[in-house]
């Protein structure tokens, strides 16, 4: 892998000056951008744990908001719970579902027609603002008050599923594509019939690719703001029913940043915090497990 | 390649299965491939139906008309979107010219240069930007970056205001630049994983050949590894594009959401993401407001479509060229 300095010779013309500068000066160049590229990460970072760690309290992660004017704002608490289901409910759809067109595609499909415009268009699903997929979801679902509710909880998740669907049927594709052929030729081989090889031979050896794929992606839609604002809408009090609007961390920090109250926009740093606090967990989580089938030797 | 099937018929009778116990494969089968369909299925009832939805503005300002028309002006239902769609082009280009080159040159440090004990961790470390949500990337922008950088930005404008597009009298907090700066932060995340993929596709007796024909490091990275990755970072720089495009809640706080064709990349500006945002809640109550912002969208879905069909077919035509599927490990996959 490593291709090395070579060693110096005497047998060779020495390089130039000048080449030797150049050289020098692009691996620095490099050496800053990396630089560069960290400089935000670090300064987001410390502003928000500067900003939002002096919110933090029980309080805070216990009680939900109170919308009073004046006086206690109350936490954040129903939109740490909101977060949770709705990007729970959407992972628990998507997840089987983009595993499902994954299987399809490297199985089934492999190089037919349906199985490259599905492809195609899973990319395509990828590049979607989700925004967009938040209008959609708002014209079908909140307009058409479809299960007797307009705003609603599962209707956010509808719009995350859309935005998840394409990441985990692509990290899961490449995971699946990964399996080495012999192996389902062996359980093949063996007698075992398709849909056997594909439950206990295909799956569980591409299983650590598809879980990062999985937490990936909901590291990211659990992030996502705009597509929330118009199908699950900003409520303060704490439910359980997927049927009814329902708060989300995202949302309330960005409703909280337009308040004229310093507390609230402390309330909007602090949920800030948590929500980075979450995703990163999850990142990391993803990554451990990545790394851990790497070094097994599985990829 | 080819998994070959089972052999069913043909062979000896006490191998076939009966029809029953075929019956799950076939389930699977074509439970599936119905899967698969569906989600073209649903694709295209998705443009469908923000095409039918946003009818009433295109009737009242024809397709043309909507989009390259320069005036928005909500109260007298006026609704050309060209501000918007400038805005959005203006924004992710700054991103992509300030964004690619540093994903680009993170990625050839971490795959080339960087001391094999740190590479992990700086790789973490790198992806970890996109952990950081869009609303969190605004805020900061809004409160830290804007005025932290506001008396550079002026002293910029002042002293470079011979080149176009860059005068402008007094700086405003939020404008297009800040934008795309926070676009581009947001974006590097995505280009520099994919970009890394690609780079570390390059074959090694590519980069051996140069360096014992005496190349130093960097002329080896310049003649042999940029070359042959060259599509790959293209297609990784469009789809870092998309993302820019389609990017919200963090534009709206730092672009300062004003309808009109910015003459500075100081200006202030609007996006079509930034517009659905801020005036969907207003709109309501008046179908044909309604009806362009969904119209907004319908552009941004096209827009974005455009530019992941160029990145698809970049990035495919570089991924036959050397054989290997490339694949994003980042933010998004």
């Amino acid at each position: 892998m490593e291709s090395g300095a070579l060693p110096e010779s005497r047998l060779l013309q020495p390089i130039s000056g000048r080449r030797r500068r150049t050289d020098k000066a692009m691996r620095w160049l490099f050496w800053l951008a990396t630089g560069i590229a960290l400089v935000p990460l670090v300064l987001v970072m410390i502003y928000i744990i500067n900003k939002g760690i002096g919110a933090l309290s029980s309080e805070f992660f216990t009680t939900d908001p109170t919308g009073n004017f004046l006086g206690a704002q109350g936490g954040v608490k129903s939109a740490i719970l909101g977060t949770i289901e709705i990007v729970g409910f959407a992972a628990l759809v998507t997840v089987p579902l983009g595993i499902g067109v994954a299987v399809y595609l490297t199985e089934f499909g492999r190089t037919g027609k349906l199985a490259q415009a599905v492809r195609f268009f899973v990319d395509v699903m990828t590049g979607v603002p989700s925004i967009v997929f938040g209008l959609f979801i708002y014209l079908v679902l909140v307009i058409g008050e479809v299960g007797g509710s307009t705003f609603a909880g599962w209707k956010g998740s509808a719009a995350l599923a859309l935005l998840m669907l394409p990441i985990v049927t692509r990290s899961s594709e490449v995971s699946l594509q990964l399996v080495p052929n012999h192996l389902r030729e062996a359980a093949l081989a063996l007698g075992a019939p398709r849909w056997k090889v594909v439950l206990r031979v295909v799956l569980p050896s591409a299983a650590s690719g598809i879980v990062t794929g999985a937490l990936l992606s909901v590291a990211r839609a659990a992030g996502e703001t705009a597509p929330l604002l118009f199908t699950s809408t900003i409520v303060k009090a704490t439910t359980f029913n997927l049927n009814e609007p329902m708060n989300s961390l995202p949302a309330q920090i960005f409703q909280d940043l337009k308040q004229p109250n310093d507390e609230l926009v402390e309330r909007a740093w602090g949920g800030a915090l948590t929500l980075v606090g979450m995703i990163l967990i999850v990142t990391l989580a993803a990554k451990l497990i990545q790394r851990r089938s790497r070094g097994k030797g599985a990829i | 390649m080819e998994a070959g099937t089972p052999p069913v018929a043909g062979g000896k009778r006490s191998l076939g299965r009966s029809p029953l116990a075929r019956l799950p494969d076939r389930v699977l089968r074509y439970g599936l491939t119905a899967l698969a369909a569906a989600v073209l299925v649903l694709l295209a009832y998705f443009f469908i139906k923000l095409a039918a939805e946003s009818k009433l503005v295109f009737e009242q300002e024809g397709i043309l008309g909507f989009v390259f028309s320069n005036n928005w002006d909500v109260p007298n239902e006026i609704y050309g979107a060209l501000p918007l769609v400038v805005g959005t082009l203006i924004t992710s280009t700054l991103a992509l010219v300030i964004g690619v080159p540093i994903a680009v040159g993170v990625a050839v440090f971490l795959t080339e240069l960087c001391p094999r004990r740190l590479r992990g961790s700086l790789t973490i470390l790198v992806d970890l930007l996109a952990a950081v949500p869009s609303v969190v990337y605004g805020l900061w922008a809004f409160y830290y970056l804007i005025p932290k950088l506001k008396p550079a930005e002026q002293w910029f404008a002042d002293t470079f205001h011979f080149i176009p597009f860059v005068a402008i009298d007094s700086v405003p907090g939020p404008n297009y630049f800040i934008a795309g700066l926070v676009l581009a932060i947001m974006l590097l995340p995505i280009v520099s994983a994919i970009s890394r993929e690609v780079l570390s596709t390059v074959p090694s007796d590519l980069k051996e050949a140069s360096l014992a024909l005496g190349s130093t490091r960097w002329e080896m990275i310049r003649t042999s590894m940029l070359p042959y990755a060259r599509r790959g970072i293209t297609g990784a720089a469009m789809l870092g594009l998309g993302r820019a495009i389609g990017e919200t809640i963090a534009v709206t706080i730092v672009i300062g959401d004003n309808p009109i064709l910015g003459h500075s990349i100081f200006g202030q500006g609007y996006t079509l993401a930034a517009v659905i945002a801020n005036e969907f809640n207003e709109a309501a109550a008046n179908p044909v407001h309604k009806a362009a912002l969904i119209g907004a969208g319908l552009v941004l879905f096209v827009l974005t479509l455009i530019v992941n069909s160029i990145a698809r077919l970049v990035v495919m035509r570089s991924e036959r060229q050397s054989g290997v599927p490339i694949v994003a490990q980042g933010g998004v996959a």
